[in-house]
């Protein structure tokens, strides 16, 4: 009997929803054991806002992988999200318009994207190929390919500042990720999302139009870039061109590790969120018992290949 | 004469996780005989023939080929074997010739084995389709290929394996009467020459056609084995059901009202100068032959293709339709003729399959509510008598006769006053068809116009009160429910064009 799932709603998907967050306690608590410091909430947080970027990446390109899309452009935008902000504060405007504007760059990236992969037909994987290549190259070109620094100190407090000590980009990626729940789980784009990924043919038949619900994944996808990007800005308090080189890589690894199948129809914002802090965690822990960074990457790559076996395993019963 | 035991299942039982799917189940298939395998859709056809293909294992049981107990762990065994499937959907590379399709796997090879030797497998190809008396270039492409065609490629496939047991899971599903033909004359070949061949088929004349024997499963159990020649169609369904199916084709009296539907001279993909009237409470059957352009005629008034001329009066005012959404608000509802592709989300819920064309309804702003939706489910399951253990089953579970109800359930939520209705018991088995054809009467009787595209004569006739014949994208004729007979509408299909 063939076993696809989509959400965590019978039974059996809600013991797998739960076994991925199983997995993730385990390993948090063989990291307390083997390293009693991972424990300690000032390193909890550290790990929180660590992930936050990807995570925030990685929720908006759910989105995209839902419907059975892909974005690898969303790197490149975290770089021209940061830059832009940068130069318009750099130009005295206000810090808060300045960072709309860096988010806007992202959306409208996404609606670039949208636009060649709806009207255009084109397939996405290809789009977003090129629009990388392109929108790092607008990045260096707006910039002069250097750093943006000496900016205002207000345009530092978005990534470095606590609210109730709690750092902000940890409480931004807990408003997005609600609020992307709340979209995908509850509002009827939502749901259409899902069906557009499932079955594209069905959905337009049911009188949905496949390319208004693709424009909305790539607009969401963009500008959850976009908000990466500047909160990665913020954090350096400089516009970095060059920043967020492979982001994408680890935003897709994330949701699919989190459960999202490349396929479409399948995913969730909670198992990306945690498929983003299994991998947060890994990178911690294995900086606290000070393995270099090159054993990090081949121990993070292992964990998508495996998430991904364990997933297929588990649909093959 | 009595052909020597080839096959013999014995006491196979297969479980899935909450289901038995089989529970000891025999199947006996004798060198040069058909055997037909015949049970309604879950009844366990597939699982048994998929674990005779080596793509399932069975819990318990044994298989004895040729009367040697045989441990099929692989499709690879199962070939090896002998046992060749040929699968309702086609397994094939499109893009391969018919030669590297017939021998993919098996090429043959020069001195050493990586070197293929393509003329040697051109030349044997070709012996084998003319050994086989059909008209096939061997070097043309798959996907140039018709389905009937295609089919004729994978029993080449078979012969070529030595199969000695072919599996044939519903053969005719896409293929036309004359194509029918051409593929029962290479089954009474392949009988001659000794094989075995195991038949899957909801199409009862079909069966007493080719099939010297049918083996009839019912929810996983075994329910008989009977000779065709001694076997009455009725006592079949009745075996097939396990309750009498006294009526295929209820159709009550409907009273039939004004004109709800006038399509003038309406063309498009495929089609042209198409013009016909629907009134209320009738059903109007569109009859033709496979790929007659009658899908693509409702396909454009339900918005899904292109209308490039013509015009559209639904209550006699004149209705632009250019978006399914279009349609659907000017109160069309459409039953595709592939529900997987078309009809349903597989991966979704049974519920949310059911209000996916009409979510609008039941949201609040953009918020789904969900208690709205949850009680509309439960009452389209019960109207629809749809069987899911629960609303949030995924529509991939259900039996195909299920998953069709759950069809007819999506696109009769909103109540459309113009109901098309494309080959809508297509697949399905005899119960569930009944019950189908029961809510389509019901459905005239409530005042609906109803369009009905169907490639079964029977259904046609039974059903439509009128009846429109097309061919090759016209309108070849029409025809009144007392004066149509399955001769009258060929006739009307083979009438030369003025």
């Amino acid at each position: 009997m063939k076993e696809t799932q989509i959400r965590g709603r019978t039974y059996r998907e809600v013991f797998e929803k739960y076994a991925i967050f199983i997995a993730f306690i385990l390993l948090c608590i063989l990291l307390s054991v083997m390293k009693p410091m991972f424990l300690t909430p000032a390193n909890l947080l550290l790990v929180l806002n660590q992930a936050s970027i990807n995570g925030i990446l990685a929720i908006g390109v759910t989105f995209v992988l839902i419907t059975a899309g892909i974005d690898i452009s969303i790197g490149s935008v975290v770089g021209l999200a940061g830059v832009t902000a940068a130069l318009c504060a750099q130009r005295e405007i206000p810090i808060i318009p300045s960072f709309f504007m860096g988010i806007l760059s992202g959306v409208l990236v996404g609606a670039i994207v949208g636009l060649l992969v709806t009207k255009g037909k084109l397939a996405p994987y290809i789009v977003t190929l090129g629009m990388m290549t392109i929108i790092r190259g607008v990045a260096l070109l707006i910039s002069g390919g250097r750093p943006i620094s000496g900016l205002p100190a207000e345009f530092g407090y978005l990534g470095n500042k606590n609210l109730l000590g709690v750092p902000i980009p940890v409480i931004i990626f807990v408003a997005v990720a609600a609020v992307a729940y709340v979209v995908l789980m509850k509002l009827r784009v939502g749901r259409y999302t899902f069906a557009v990924g499932g079955n594209m043919y069905a959905a337009e038949a049911s009188g949905i139009n496949p390319n208004q619900i693709k424009m909305f994944v790539h607009l969401v996808s963009g500008g959850c870039a976009g908000l990466a990007g500047i909160i990665l800005a913020s954090k350096i308090i400089t516009g970095q061109p060059n920043s967020g080189e492979g982001y994408e890589l680890d935003a897709i690894a994330a949701a699919v590790v989190g459960g999202t199948s490349l396929a479409g129809g399948t995913g969730s914002i909670t198992g990306t969120v945690i498929g983003a802090l299994i991998i947060g965690v890994i990178a911690n822990g294995l900086d606290l018992m000070g393995v270099s960074s090159y054993w990090q990457q081949i121990v993070k790559g292992l964990i998508i290949i495996a998430a991904v076996l364990l997933d297929r395993n588990k649909k093959r019963q | 004469m009595e052909g020597r035991t080839v096959l013999e299942m014995r006491d196979i039982s297969k479980e899935f996780p909450g289901v038995r799917a089989l529970d000891c189940v025999k199947l006996e298939a004798r060198a040069g005989e058909v055997h037909a395998l015949m049970g309604e859709n879950g009844a366990g056809k597939s699982t048994l023939m998929n674990i005779l293909c080596g793509k399932l294992k069975m819990d318990g049981g044994q298989i004895l080929i040729n009367g040697r107990d045989v441990d099929i762990r692989s499709i690879k065994t199962s070939i090896a074997l002998g046992i060749s499937m040929i699968h309702q959907e086609l397994n094939f590379v499109p893009a391969l010739t018919v030669a590297e399709n017939i021998f993919l796997g098996k090429e043959p090879h020069r001195r050493w084995k990586a070197w293929m030797n393509q003329s040697e497998m051109v030349r044997q190809a070709e012996r084998l389709l003319k050994d086989m008396e059909v008209q096939i270039p061997a070097q043309a492409k798959m996907m140039d290929l018709s389905v009937a065609q295609q089919q004729m490629v994978e029993i080449a496939k078979a012969i070529s394996n030595e199969a000695q047991i072919i599996v044939m899971d519903e053969p005719t599903s896409a293929i036309t009467t004359e194509e029918v033909q051409i593929l029962f004359r290479q089954i009474r070949k392949l009988k001659t020459q000794g094989a075995a061949i195991i038949y899957i088929s909801h199409k009862m004349d079909e069966i007493f056609e080719i099939a010297d024997r049918v083996t009839v499963l019912r929810d996983g159990k075994y329910i008989g084995e009977k000779k065709t020649e001694e076997l009455e169609e009725n006592e079949l369904i009745s075996m097939m059901v396990g309750r009498k199916v006294n009526e295929l084709f209820p159709k009550e009296e409907a009273r039939i009202g004004e004109e709800v539907l006038r399509v003038e001279h309406l063309s498009g993909q495929r089609f042209e100068d198409v013009s016909f009237t629907l009134r209320k409470g009738e059903i109007l059957g569109f009859a033709g032959l496979m790929g007659a352009g009658r899908t693509e005629i409702v396909r454009a008034l339900y918005g899904l293709d292109k209308i490039t001329s013509g015009e559209v009066y639904i209550h006699g005012k004149k209705a632009k339709i250019n978006s399914v959404k279009a349609a659907i608000n000017q109160g069309i509802g459409f039953v595709s003729e592939d529900r997987k592709l078309l009809g349903l989300v597989l991966g979704m819920t049974v519920r949310e399959n059911i209000t996916l064309t009409n979510l609008k309804k039941y949201c609040r702003l953009q918020f789904i509510k969900k208690k709205k939706e949850k009680q509309t489910a439960e009452e389209q399951i019960e109207k629809f008598a749809i069987k899911t253990p629960s609303q949030l089953q995924q529509a991939v579970n259900l039996s195909g006769g299920n998953q069709q109800k759950v069809v007819l359930a999506k696109a009769l939520l909103s109540s459309p006053e113009i109901i098309i209705l494309d080959e809508p018991t297509r697949g399905i088995d005899v119960g569930a068809k009944s019950e189908i054809h029961r809510m389509i009467s019901g459905l005239a009787k409530a005042g609906k116009g109803i369009i009905m595209i169907s490639s079964e004569m029977p259904e046609i006739l039974g059903m439509s009160d009128r009846i429109i014949i097309v061919h090759e994208g016209r309108i070849k004729g029409e025809l009144m429910r007392q004066e149509a007979t399955q001769e009258s509408i060929m006739q009307k299909i083979m009438l030369k064009q003025e």
